[in-house]
């Protein structure tokens, strides 16, 4: 589904990236590990597209995307969330869903300010479909909230959202339970977890917590110092040396 | 009291007005702008006019600015655009005004479409800059290119008609003007009910997720300057149409300074705060005058003293407003509604 291949990335001559591909299969779960600094969220703006690596491809269904803007990799369906949060905050929970349902719209400018007919009718639709995923991410009580004003913890579910809004075939997720208390991380795990199997979205996701990339993942990339360093499944790379030094600086047993 | 909420459906819950009192309300206030022009004198007429006027252009100042977070000093340019494609339009080519206003938006559409598209590089003051510069090469143009905008002595525009349908007074523009206005401002409520309004909001409110959400962010900025600088247009017809003579001395920089004034006071990216300000803005040198005018029997150097008055009054409106209420008139409206919404349970 998704084929990353020999992705260099530097910044002014520091390299971030080095010589990276990885694939990932459609309808799995794909965690990206690696201590701070390894690359894994620079990774993933490149295959969104919010950074340009100097060297290599990406292809998505068989379609190089490597020179393609982010919103139309957003357009094949790619959708994101971002490790510190970048929501609309000015905006309510349900606009905020709305933009997601941004590229499946077509109203224009003159469909939008005459409204009743067709923009009136198109709005319903995406309306309906933004109150499924609200039902799904149980977030009903605050979609008529400002995003502003939500605890971090909603604020990440609210992300998850609309990214969901836009019914994308692969999502990216980036630390999405980072920061959260035990309970909300269980509720994100379990939505991660339904998002795969009742919606058939391939997720690649970044993750620190050992203990939920064991649990939800199909397969493990490991990234360190921007180098791809183990990839296969869990209990594959928990086997790796390499892995083992890389976080612990000695070889550890990581599932103690 | 006018607390609760009962709505059921979707389409109840993205209705325009609230309730049913609110949209009553609402008509009832456009029922009392129609009835201006028997009440008010020649000079009132004129001011009203004026402020209808007004409230189209920072509308349309409001919808880039103010929603879209593209700031712009262009809009005197783009006002001028607006009356001269009318001076030409019904000019030249003797059209009739439901011909010649829309087309006027359009060409100052087009005009500050082309002039946004620097936005695609500069952002906030750099992009204030490059407007600026709009507002110049326009100028340049009006006061040079003699056979089109008769260059500095300006060039004269007929009345406003349509077929035997002539509107040549104050009186008779009114009745063209506060439909138009109220049209336009009904146009961009519903804009920003759906997926292009949303998209500007998204753009001012945080541009690289937006165009990660799958928002051509260039595109839409672009689209903005295209709507917005179709209302300064329509607003410009309409002025053309008043004043019947134009020439580059109607549009100094100081009216775009002027209408970011308008919309900074009222509120940025409010409908209503463009309303509040303009109806502000334009009314207060009025007002001055009429307290000028009163005290220079006593104080005949006042008088002289006007033009630096106003400025100084206007300016300090503008600080007063940023420092006491940076949301605008519209928040303060908001506040004052809410408390009434609850009274007498409200604390
Ligand atoms: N926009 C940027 N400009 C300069 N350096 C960057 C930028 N983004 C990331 N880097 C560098 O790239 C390296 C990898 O960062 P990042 O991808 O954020 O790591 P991770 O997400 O794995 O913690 C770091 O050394 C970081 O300083
Ligand atoms: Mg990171």
């Amino acid at each position: 589904m998704l084929d990353v291949r020999g992705i260099i990335l530097h910044f002014r001559g520091v390299a971030a990236l080095s010589d990276v591909s990885f694939q990932v299969k459609p309808r799995t779960i794909h965690a990206i590990i690696g201590p701070n600094g390894a690359g894994k969220t620079s990774l993933l703006n490149c295959i969104s597209g919010v950074y340009r690596p100097q060297h290599g491809s990406i292809s998505f269904d068989g379609h190089d995307i490597s020179r393609l803007t982010p919103s139309a990799r957003t357009k094949l369906g790619i959708a994101r969330t971002f490790q510190n949060i970048a929501l609309f905050k000015g905006m309510t929970v349900l606009d905020n869903l709305l933009i997601g349902r941004h590229v499946h719209q077509h109203t224009g400018v003159l469909g939008g300010g005459l409204y009743w007919g067709f923009g009136q009718r198109e709005e319903i639709e995406h309306r309906e479909l933004c109150e499924d995923i609200i039902d799904f991410l149980e977030i009903q009580h605050i979609r008529k909230k400002v995003v502003g004003t939500l605890a971090y913890g909603l604020q990440k579910r609210v992300e998850l959202a609309r990214a969901l809004a836009l019914a994308p075939r692969l999502l990216l997720l980036d630390e999405p339970m980072a920061g959260m208390n035990a309970e909300e991380k269980e509720d994100m795990a379990r939505f991660v977890v339904e998002t795969a199997e009742e919606r058939g979205t391939t997720i690649v996701m970044i993750e620190h917590d050992m203990g939920v990339v064991m649990d939800l993942s199909n397969r493990v990339t490991v990234l360190n110092f921007g180098e791809k360093i183990a990839d296969g499944t869990p209990e594959e790379v928990q086997r790796s040396k390499l892995v083992q030094e890389a976080y612990l600086g000695e070889p550890t047993d990581l599932s103690a | 009291m006018r607390c609760g909420d009962f709505r059921e459906t979707y389409a109840e819950d993205m209705a325009l007005f609230e309730t049913a009192f609110a949209r009553r309300a609402m008509f009832a206030f456009l029922a009392a702008m129609m009835a201006v022009p028997w009440v008010a004198s020649a000079f009132w007429l004129d001011v009203s006019l004026r402020v209808l006027i007004a409230v189209v252009a920072a509308t349309g100042l409001n919808i880039l600015t103010g929603f879209t977070g593209q700031i712009s000093l262009g809009n005197a340019a783009f006002l001028a655009v607006g009356a001269y494609s009318t001076a030409y339009l019904a000019g030249h080519w003797n059209l009739p005004f439901p011909l010649v206003i829309p087309a006027a938006g359009l060409i100052t559409a087009l005009v500050g479409m082309i002039f946004g598209v620097p936005s695609l590089r500069l952002k906030g003051l750099y992009l204030a800059v490059a407007t600026l510069a709009a507002h110049f090469v326009i100028e340049f143009v009006a006061s040079h290119w003699d056979s089109v905008t008769g260059g500095v002595n300006g060039i004269s525009i007929p009345a406003a008609k349509m077929g035997p349908l002539v509107l040549a007074s104050d009186r008779q523009l009114y009745f063209l003007a506060l439909p138009v206005a109220a049209g336009l401002l009904l146009f961009a409520r519903n804009l920003f009910r759906t997926k292009v309004g949303k998209a500007f909001v998204a753009i001012r409110d945080q541009d690289i997720s937006s165009e990660v959400m799958g928002v051509n962010v260039f595109r839409y900025k672009l689209l903005s300057f295209a709507v917005s600088s179709f209302y300064v247009g329509v607003a410009g017809s309409l002025l053309a149409y008043q004043a019947r003579i134009i020439s580059p001395e109607n549009f100094p920089i100081s009216v775009a300074i002027d209408q970011l004034g308008m919309i900074i006071i009222g509120g940025l990216g409010s409908l209503l705060g463009s309303v509040f300000g303009a109806v502000f803005i334009t009314l207060l040198p009025e007002l001055l005058r009429l307290v000028t005018g009163a005290l220079s029997t006593t104080f005949p150097e006042l008088t002289t003293l006007f033009a630096s008055v106003k400025m100084g009054v206007f300016g300090l409106a503008i600080v007063l407003f940023l420092i006491f209420e940076p949301d605008g008139m519209a928040a303060r409206w908001h506040h004052i509604k809410n408390y009434w919404k609850l009274y007498p349970f409200s604390y």
